[in-house]
């Protein structure tokens, strides 16, 4: 039998705060004062209420894939007898310690599955990533957002899509009903909670069901790769398409499945780190070569990368999974309304003409 | 390698050579000296050299696997690293994470014949397999090696075209413009391959040098009768994981870095994308 318990609307910040002293948890929160201002994953502090109301400005990518983060360490050493310097001391910076999500979207762990073959199918494994993959759990609320900027379903996805998560969160009137989808996650929810009665049971089974029957967005991905490979040199497409970009890069920063990043060395005098962080694939210096040559010079290149990577080299490479898990993030933060379903959608109209 | 495939092994200069007023060579040897002689790769497959502080870089190990006293990278001074891998001295400690890439088929071209096209630096890239087959030299049919450069100045590996020519290997060397003692070609790459004009039968061609080069190179060959497949040639990109996650390295779905840097022209054209 599944562990299930309910929440009541008062009693959350109580059990979150019991629940934070079994694993470092993070909620969904307004990252400014401002009610209407953007929200995040923060991590969880007594007081702090979580926001489920919609779904967050960022996604959870940072859990994972931090922004910045350390991949070794370094040290030149001074020798004692030459004054030169002798030695490098070099070492692996991991420090990963298990954290729940609470309040996650199911958008926002489908892009999991993207990011999970980037950096674990190989032939290299990422292990900074992979030791936080299995560290890190989804408490994933069944979804109600369904906004105009949403298309989970288009992708593969689904309101009350589970696939990758631990603990599923169903928001009633009075509280949250949360099971547990594996026995791991079971034992986060001992001695939390109350028992959840039977009208309460059939209440959150109702909204299961009716969630996971929404069909949210009605974008048609299929054979999206192919039809990109049709326009790749259409420029007037592109062109079309991108016109009024401003190539700030906010779509690939919002993103739960852009991932692209940078390494640089950071040192102070004779110590230093090794740093991974975001990169973007919408600025020109991404590609710029020390030669001066650049192979996605303009804007058209670079969007066009960025849809073809998504829709058609993604699932290319890994067996037809697309790079994408329609949680609408980049339509809504752009400055100029780009809007991909658009452009993935024209992918296929009248390919074969212009 | 590791399991973290992020970490360089340390190594240690062991010589620096000056090629060119901006081109030096860099000998080293990883300090793990059981690693350094189980140390295999295949000749065109690339390394990162990192001077740690400053960064890392993506360079071919242009010493053939048969030859395995040191590793060689030879560093175009270009950027940030490059200019900080050109003030090193031998006993300078680096960090290598080598062998990433595919590296060229030389089983595959065993029994060709071979036409090597270089250009400036581009050289580098295909040093490591003209050593290669030069000490399998049965196992190959002529080599004709064409390599130019500006000027006889910007040359690399110069102290070794005797060596190439006594390993039964017909170089043609080429500088643009006329220059006081210079006693070989005198020419762009792209019109001595044409003077020379190596028969496709049974040939691979083998290409590497500036974007100009190659494009008038690649035209020329197809004047000549080479076919898509008969052209390898080593792609460049800007790199930085090496290890085809990080993203910047892309033609279409492939990664230089991963999946090349060695192609043939039949792959590039299939998998479409910037080049």
């Amino acid at each position: 039998m599944a562990v299930k318990i309910f929440i009541a609307t008062d009693q959350l910040d109580s059990v979150l705060e019991k629940l934070a002293t079994k694993i470092d948890l993070w909620i969904p929160a307004l990252l400014k004062e401002d009610k209407s201002g953007p929200t995040g994953f923060i991590p969880y502090e007594p007081g702090k209420s979580p926001v489920f109301e919609r779904q967050t400005t960022l996604p959870t990518k940072k859990l994972l894939l931090p922004q910045v983060e350390t991949l070794l360490r370094f040290e030149y050493k001074k020798d004692p007898e030459g004054g030169s310097t002798s030695s490098i001391v070099v070492d692996d910076a991991r420090q990963v310690r298990p954290t729940l999500v609470f309040g996650a979207r199911s958008c926002d762990v489908r892009a999991l599955i993207t990011m999970d073959r980037v950096f674990s199918q190989g032939p290299y494994v990422d292990p900074y990533y992979v030791e936080r993959r299995k560290n890190t759990f989804f408490a994933t609320l069944v979804c109600e957002q369904n906004d105009s900027k949403c298309f989970c379903s288009s992708v593969g996805g689904g309101p009350a899509d589970m696939e990758g998560s631990h603990l599923k969160i169903v928001k009633l009137d009075e509280g949250y009903v949360v099971e547990a989808l594996t026995k791991e996650a079971g034992s986060l929810l001992e001695g939390l909670g109350e028992a959840v009665d039977k009208a309460k049971d059939t209440k959150a089974g109702k909204i299961v069901k009716e969630a996971s029957k929404r069909i949210v967005g009605d974008l048609d991905t299929k054979g999206c790769a192919e039809a990109f490979r049709n326009r790749f040199a259409q420029n007037d497409f592109w062109v079309q398409m991108v016109s009024q970009c401003l190539s700030c890069g906010v779509c690939t920063y919002v993103c739960p499945t852009c991932y692209c990043f940078t390494i640089t060395d950071e040192t102070q005098n004779l110590k230093g780190e090794r740093m991974r962080s975001w990169d973007s694939c919408m600025f020109s210096q991404y590609t710029l070569e020390a030669s001066g040559h650049n192979p996605r010079p303009t804007k058209l290149e670079r969007y066009r990368n960025r849809v073809g990577h998504k829709f058609s080299y993604i699932p290319e490479k890994y067996e037809g999974i697309l790079g994408c898990c329609g949680c609408g993030r980049c339509i809504r933060s752009c400055p100029v309304t780009i809007d991909i379903r658009q452009v993935v959608g024209n992918l296929k109209e009248n390919s074969n003409e212009q | 390698m590791n399991n973290n495939p992020y970490l360089p092994e340390m190594a240690t200069v062991q010589e620096v050579i000056t090629e060119t007023g901006n081109i030096r060579t860099l000998r080293v040897t990883l300090d793990n000296k059981e690693r350094m002689d189980q140390f295999s790769f295949r000749p065109g497959q690339v390394g990162q050299l990192s001077v740690f502080g400053t960064g890392e870089s993506t360079f071919v190990i242009n010493s053939p696997p048969t030859r395995k006293d040191y590793l060689q990278f030879s560093v175009m001074k270009t950027g940030e690293v490059t200019s900080r891998i050109h003030q090193l001295n031998a006993g300078d400690k680096v960090g290598v994470r080598a062998p990433l890439g595919n590296g060229f088929d030389f089983e595959a071209m065993k029994g060709h014949d071979i036409l090597f096209i270089g250009g400036g630096i581009g050289m580098a890239p295909l040093r490591t397999l003209l050593l290669y087959m030069i000490d399998n030299r049965a196992d190959y049919g002529d080599i004709t090696v064409i390599y130019g450069a500006r000027s006889p100045k910007d040359l690399c590996f110069t102290y070794e075209f005797a060596d190439w020519r006594a390993g039964n290997v017909n170089l043609v060397l080429t500088v643009d413009a006329e220059f006081p003692g210079w006693k070989e070609r005198v020419g762009f790459v792209p019109t001595v391959l044409n003077e020379e004009a190596p028969s496709p039968n049974n040939r691979l061609a083998v290409v590497c040098g500036p974007p100009i080069m190659i494009k008038f190179v690649l035209f020329n060959l197809k004047e000549l009768g080479y076919e898509d497949p008969q052209i390898i040639t080593t792609l460049e990109k800007r790199m930085k994981c090496g290890i085809g996650i990080c993203g910047r390295c892309n033609a279409g779905s492939k990664y230089v870095c991963l999946d090349g840097p060695v192609f043939s022209y039949d792959q590039i054209r299939a998998m479409g994308g910037e080049l």
